[in-house]
């Protein structure tokens, strides 16, 4: 008896296989699943998911979280690419709001910008203008 | 000769602008088949998610998520992926085309909107037409990560919860082929229910340990990873813009030197003629 097992995070495809019994760890603690097991949902922990494949080896990948479902023939680990926990997500929404509102600030930095581009712009028109003036005064 | 020196240079710098955007167009040709690896990568995961939140949808739960729920829209908010630097074509001006025209219907519905900005010239766009910007974020590089955009997702996914927002939508360049682009609106929350008559199922998950916490986290996993592949299919697009732009460029540049140089040839011939003039009728003088 196996069952098909997939791992698979956001970025890529871990392991697509069948094997016949695995082990995650679960947040409650770790997991067997045999084949036919009942249809199941929870967090995974990070930690390490065993397979025992068909052949008799053993395969062991290590995840950094996610969830695992569980249905009568086929399994799916679904990992997450980066540990994560509340306060570090609220971390990161923070730092992206504080991205916008300094952007916003810094607006006006960016028109100050501009008006040197601009001025830089006329300085050159008239350097050119001048050295040209020049040269012609010369042959002349 | 004065004439001919002056194209001469000309005729250099535009062979050397045609080496820059030769190398370029190479360049954008070798990392958009490495964007477009990333793009099939990213792929079992959505299906995979796809799949359960199907299943979750269709399932006796005992939780309804509110990301499920439709609710009467006042105000939208909307994350938009655009690239971060220029030289691709129409790729984000057509992208921001579509997006005005969206606007302009909301606004005329009396709809307010929240933006959520994903690169430069995104920021660039709404730095310009103006727009409530919640939160930002730039420089992802060629591989992004999903890391990287937690935080602008979850910033939108607060304003839903909290119900500042109604409706949630996902702006991006739509990866068709190498040589076609299109600019998408696809809706994120709430969830579009897929109509697969073959899954319903009146089954349950056990969950463990309890709904609510699984489910929340799915759905943020599920709206991330959707997130996630805009961004990776704009970068294709991205790379596939910048490869054809750049090779239009290099074309237009051949032709300029082939130009230049049939007017050197004959500004040359006509100095060698007017000095054999003079000569002859410098001799004839004396």
């Amino acid at each position: 008896m196996t069952v098909h097992v997939d791992i698979v995070s956001a970025e890529r495809e871990i392991f697509s296989g069948l094997v016949e019994m695995m082990f995650a760890p679960a947040v409650m603690g770790e997991v067997g699943i045999a084949p036919g097991h009942t249809p199941l949902m929870t967090p995974l922990g990070p930690g390490e998911v065993r397979l025992q494949l068909s052949d008799g080896n053993e395969e062991a990948y290590y995840i950094d979280g996610g969830i695992l479902e569980v249905q009568p023939n086929v399994v799916t680990v679904l990992s997450d690419t980066a540990l994560r926990a509340a306060d570090l997500d609220e971390e990161a929404a923070l730092k992206a709001k504080q991205a916008a509102e300094e952007a916003l600030t810094d607006r006006s930095a960016e028109l100050d910008l501009a008006k040197a581009q601009a001025a830089l712009a006329e300085a050159v028109a008239q350097l050119q203008v001048i050295s040209r003036l020049r040269r012609r005064s010369g042959r002349g | 000769m004065a004439a001919a020196k002056e194209i001469r240079t000309k005729i250099s710098s535009v062979k050397n602008t045609q080496k820059i955007t030769k190398a370029m167009e190479m360049v954008a040709a070798s990392k958009m088949r490495k964007a477009q690896e990333r793009m099939r990568a990213a792929r079992p995961y959505a299906d995979k998610m796809r799949n359960v939140v199907a299943h979750l949808a269709n399932a006796n739960a005992e939780y309804h998520h509110p990301y499920l729920m439709p609710r009467d829209v006042k105000r939208i908010g909307v994350i938009v992926v655009s690239t971060d630097r220029g030289l691709c074509g129409g790729l984000n001006s057509n992208m921001f085309r579509m997006l005005l025209q969206r606007i302009k219907e909301w606004r005329s519905q009396n709809i307010e909107l929240d933006f959520c900005v994903i690169g430069n010239k995104g920021i660039g766009f709404f730095n310009r037409i103006g727009g409530n910007i919640l939160a930002q974020v730039s420089h992802l590089g060629d591989t992004p990560h999903v890391a990287d955009l937690i935080g602008t997702v979850k910033v939108m996914l607060d304003a839903y919860e909290q119900g500042k927002v109604d409706r949630v939508y996902l702006v991006y360049s739509d990866f068709v082929n190498s040589m076609t682009q299109s600019a998408r609106l696809e809706q994120l929350l709430p969830l579009v229910p897929q109509d697969s008559k073959e899954m319903q199922h009146h089954w349950d998950y056990i969950y463990e340990p309890e709904a609510k916490p699984v489910v929340d986290q799915l759905m943020t996993r599920y709206i991330e990873s959707l997130v996630y592949q805009g961004v990776v299919e704009n970068i294709a697009c991205e790379q596939a813009a910048r490869m054809v732009a750049m090779k239009a460029a290099s074309d237009n540049a051949g032709k300029l030197i082939s130009e230049l140089q049939l007017i050197y040839n004959k500004a040359r011939q006509a100095a060698i003629t007017q000095e054999l003039s003079e000569i002859v009728s410098g001799a004839a003088a004396v």
